[in-house]
């Protein structure tokens, strides 16, 4: 069994998120290039940022990112350096531009057409006369005294 | 011999559940349509016979894994002679054929518990219900037999099988399925209630006190289900994380909040006979969450619009199933909403209206779920556009929704029925308010960071427990005698709330303060990780059951006395040829301490993680809190008079 151990520790096992060796020594350009990541999709996986994904292709991506930090890019440089090359799959945080509006607006839209709907049934229930409650029938008379003899 | 005979039995009373689900789906409808008393009450029996076949079934499908014959194909795609016992178990769900079975093995058991406990049910909605939940069991079971049989046998078994996936080799995913499906399936029984109410015609109080064990029991199911899945992937998947607004997730959690918005309707009906199409609405969307949770994670369409085209045999099934259910029922509804008509009268301020704001609020916040859960897809298909959603979308269009939700929640759970005026309801709470807004303070000046995601969380959390203890106390009039003498449903009401705000708490203090250090330790080296002093003692490779591991022991000590001993663990699965880390935790109620292993450097030293996670345990805590508050009305008594369950469905536990 010992000779297995050895091959499988050799064997290359995917690294595990950030490596020690990726981390920047500017602590500023690291907690930059930290941030960016985590909206950055590790497009190998399923819906996990780059930070947290244990892919190769995931580390390409952290390591280019720190790359272009390094090199002096903005924030709105690297993703746009990315978007380029990747397409718009790669932002976690879908665009608010054409199509995608639809999608930011969805919430307060379907917010606002529920508010009103409950609004005019509130309304309405508050106009309402006051049905007085139809009397029990003979069998539900029953049932209760039944209940309320248990 | 015998060990064939149990299988081929097992397949056998699968196909005999599907005739006797057809069976009970068309009797007793007509029966009741009819008014013939013999035809109704073949519903039950059925129910309890259509159950006893697919417990049958599923038994011999767990024997064929506890004794690894992999001449079911199944086993040997998902099982391993050297896998601990548990997983042989667990794995019998592991799978996506396994999976449906349990499914079809609970709603039958949902089915059956209505006959059961449904003493009390008149005969004629009993009927209709089990009719209707007979439907959804010949749906399903011709799905499993079709496209799905997990009995189907290799014409020459290998020696061994193929190991199942050891990120699933854990003990809380081998339970976050039951759970869950206990959940979204319980939500079958309000989808049956609701269309068999909309076949008779009438909606009352009655009517919602025997749906609104199900949907309790359902929700508190779903509840466990999803936090256990959170808890598994904060342990397991090495880093802390415990929510990805992955679409797997969203496909459970969106019927969870459904059920809250139902939970919350159907106590208007049941007291105020208002909000009743509604509340039949909510009951058939729920189920329909369900049914969309189930074709999202079986089909695999979000995951991967191309596999879906590839193999679209079983989504199209269950997109059918979705389609005839939430159709059918959608249409009965539009025919039938306008005779439910509304009695109960109250005024702009009340109760009433509150709850009314909880359904808009969680209804909505349900939706947007929805819409960010498909849009990846909606975008491929209608735009051509290849995006993604993920979390920071979440975060920002799902979160005001919660906030708004906990900010008004205690105001409204106070009003009473009818009318109510808010300075009055508010005055009691005073206390409460001021408690937050302390708790809130603090936790800004605490926090280094100076954002308002901490201090915001803290301050509604502590809202939430704070205005749930004001309302048991002016419940039990101001008098500590009286508060246990408060019905269960008081102390469920108040034990869900304080749960959320717990939860609160823990997400909001996590996400704010959690440190992280990334490093390569030396052996025996010391370094400080937020006011710990960790050392690396030392690196060993050991070997499990089915596995290799590399198992560090590592020291945490503050102020020079030691904390913990912990040892994380780096494996490989060499059958599955997979790689998974364990992570050592420190649990404690103010801070999780978390250690992952990492890789051995070219040039020495080991990669060392730590993370110090501040009331971690607070957010799996709340939700276990909140599922406790659910048992508790459950057992209130007014359910056990009269009501449809006699005894609680919480009993109800998944066979074997």
């Amino acid at each position: 069994m010992r000779w297995m151990i050895l091959a499988l520790s050799l064997l290359a096992v995917p690294a595990f998120a950030v490596q020690p060796d990726e981390i920047l020594d500017d602590p500023a350009l690291e907690a930059r290039a930290r941030e960016l990541s985590k909206g950055l999709r590790c497009l190998v996986c399923r819906n996990e940022n780059i930070d947290e994904s244990n892919a190769d292709l995931a580390r390409d991506l952290r390591l280019l990112v720190r790359e272009r930090l390094v090199a002096g890019d903005s924030d709105d440089e690297v993703i746009a350096y990315l978007v380029d090359r990747f397409g718009e799959y790669v932002l976690l945080q879908p665009t608010a531009s054409g199509e995608n509006l639809i999608l930011w607006v969805a919430g307060p839209a379907m917010l606002l057409v529920a508010l009103a709907g409950a609004g005019i049934y509130l309304r309405r229930r508050k106009a309402a006369p006051d049905a007085a409650p139809a009397p029990l029938s003979e069998a539900e008379k029953a049932r209760l005294a039944e209940i309320l003899n248990e | 011999m015998l060990r064939v005979m149990i299988v081929e039995l097992g397949h056998f009373t699968l196909i005999l559940a599907l005739m006797l689900a057809a069976l009970q789906a068309v009797v007793p409808l007509v029966g009741a349509h009819k008014g013939w008393r013999g035809w109704m009450a073949m519903a039950g029996p059925a129910a309890t016979a259509q159950f006893l076949c697919i417990a049958l079934s599923f038994t011999a499908l767990t024997y064929a894994f506890v004794t690894s014959d992999f001449s079911l194909k199944l086993v040997m795609e998902n099982s391993h002679t050297l896998k601990p016992m548990l997983y042989k178990v667990s794995g019998v769900w592991g799978n996506h054929e396994g999976s449906m079975l349990l499914w079809v093995l609970i709603l039958a058991l949902f089915g059956a518990s209505a006959h059961w406990f449904g003493g009390a049910l008149p005969e004629r909605l009993k009927a209709r219900v089990l009719s209707v939940q007979a439907m959804i069991g010949v749906a399903f079971l011709a799905f499993i037999l079709f496209t799905s049989n997990p009995f189907l046998r290799l014409a020459e078994p290998p020696f061994d099988g193929q190991d199942l996936n050891p990120l699933l080799q854990d003990p809380g995913l081998a339970f976050h399925p039951p759970f869950l499906y206990l959940g979204y399936v319980g939500l079958s029984m309000a989808f049956s209630f609701a269309v068999a109410a909309l076949i008779e015609g009438r909606v009352d109080a009655a009517w919602a006190r025997w749906v609104r064990p199900w949907t309790l029991a359902a929700w508190m199911f779903l509840t466990v289900g999803i936090a256990l899945g959170s808890w598994w992937a904060y342990y397991e998947l090495g880093w802390g994380g415990f929510w990805f607004w992955d679409p797997v997730e969203n496909a459970s959690f969106m019927p969870w909040l459904i059920a809250a918005a139902l939970l919350h309707s159907a106590i208007v009906v049941e007291k105020r006979e208002a909000l009743k199409s509604w509340t039949i609405l909510l009951a058939i969307l729920a189920f329909g969450f369900s049914l969309i949770g189930t074709f999202i994670v079986r089909s695999g369409i979000i995951t991967s619009v191309h596999a879906f085209a590839n193999d679209p045999e079983r989504g199209i099934f269950i997109l059918a199933i979705l389609a005839v259910f939430i159709g059918g029922a959608l249409t009965l509804f539009a025919a039938r909403a306008g005779t439910m008509e509304a009695k109960g009268v109250f005024a702009m301020v009340s109760r009433e209206s509150a709850l009314v704001m909880n359904n808009v609020l969680l209804a909505v916040a349900a939706f947007v779920v929805f819409v960010g859960t498909l849009w990846p897809l909606v975008a491929e298909l209608a735009f051509d556009r290849k995006l993604s959603v993920g979390a920071p979308f979440f975060n920002q269009a799902f979160t005001p929704f919660m906030l708004i939700l906990a900010a008004i929640l205690p105001v409204g759970a106070i009003m009473p029925w009818k009318r109510a005026r808010i300075e009055r309801s508010l005055k009691p709470l005073y206390p409460a308010l001021i408690l937050a807004i302390a708790f809130g303070a603090l936790a800004f000046a605490v926090g280094t960071d100076r954002s308002a995601l901490a201090p915001v969380g803290v301050a509604l959390g502590t809202w939430l427990i704070a205005g749930s203890a004001v309302e048991l106390w002016q419940r039990a009039g101001r008098k500590a005698a009286r508060l246990a003498r408060l019905p269960r449903a008081d102390w469920g009401k108040a034990a869900a709330h304080s749960g959320l705000g717990v939860t609160f708490i823990g997400i909001a203090c996590l996400m704010a303060w959690d440190v992280e250090d990334i490093r390569v330790a030396q052996l025996g080296e010391t370094f400080t990780v937020g006011g710990y002093d960790i050392t690396l003692d030392g690196v060993e490779r050991v070997e499990g059951p089915n596995y290799f591991s590399t198992l560090a022991t590592i020291r945490m000590a503050r102020d020079g006395r030691e904390v913990a001993v912990l040892h994380p663990e780096k494996r490989v699965y060499p059958v599955a040829a997979m790689p998974t880390t364990e992570a050592a935790i420190a649990n404690g109620v103010w801070r999780d301490l978390y250690l992952v292993i990492g890789d051995e450097q070219a040039n020495g030293g080991w990669a060392v993680r730590t993370y110090i996670k501040p009331f971690a345990n607070w957010i799996w805590a709340g939700a276990i809190i909140m599922a406790l508050g659910g048992v508790l009305s459950l057992s209130d008594r007014r359910y056990r008079v009269a009501a449809g369950a006699r005894k609680a469905p919480a009993m109800a536990q998944p066979a074997e």
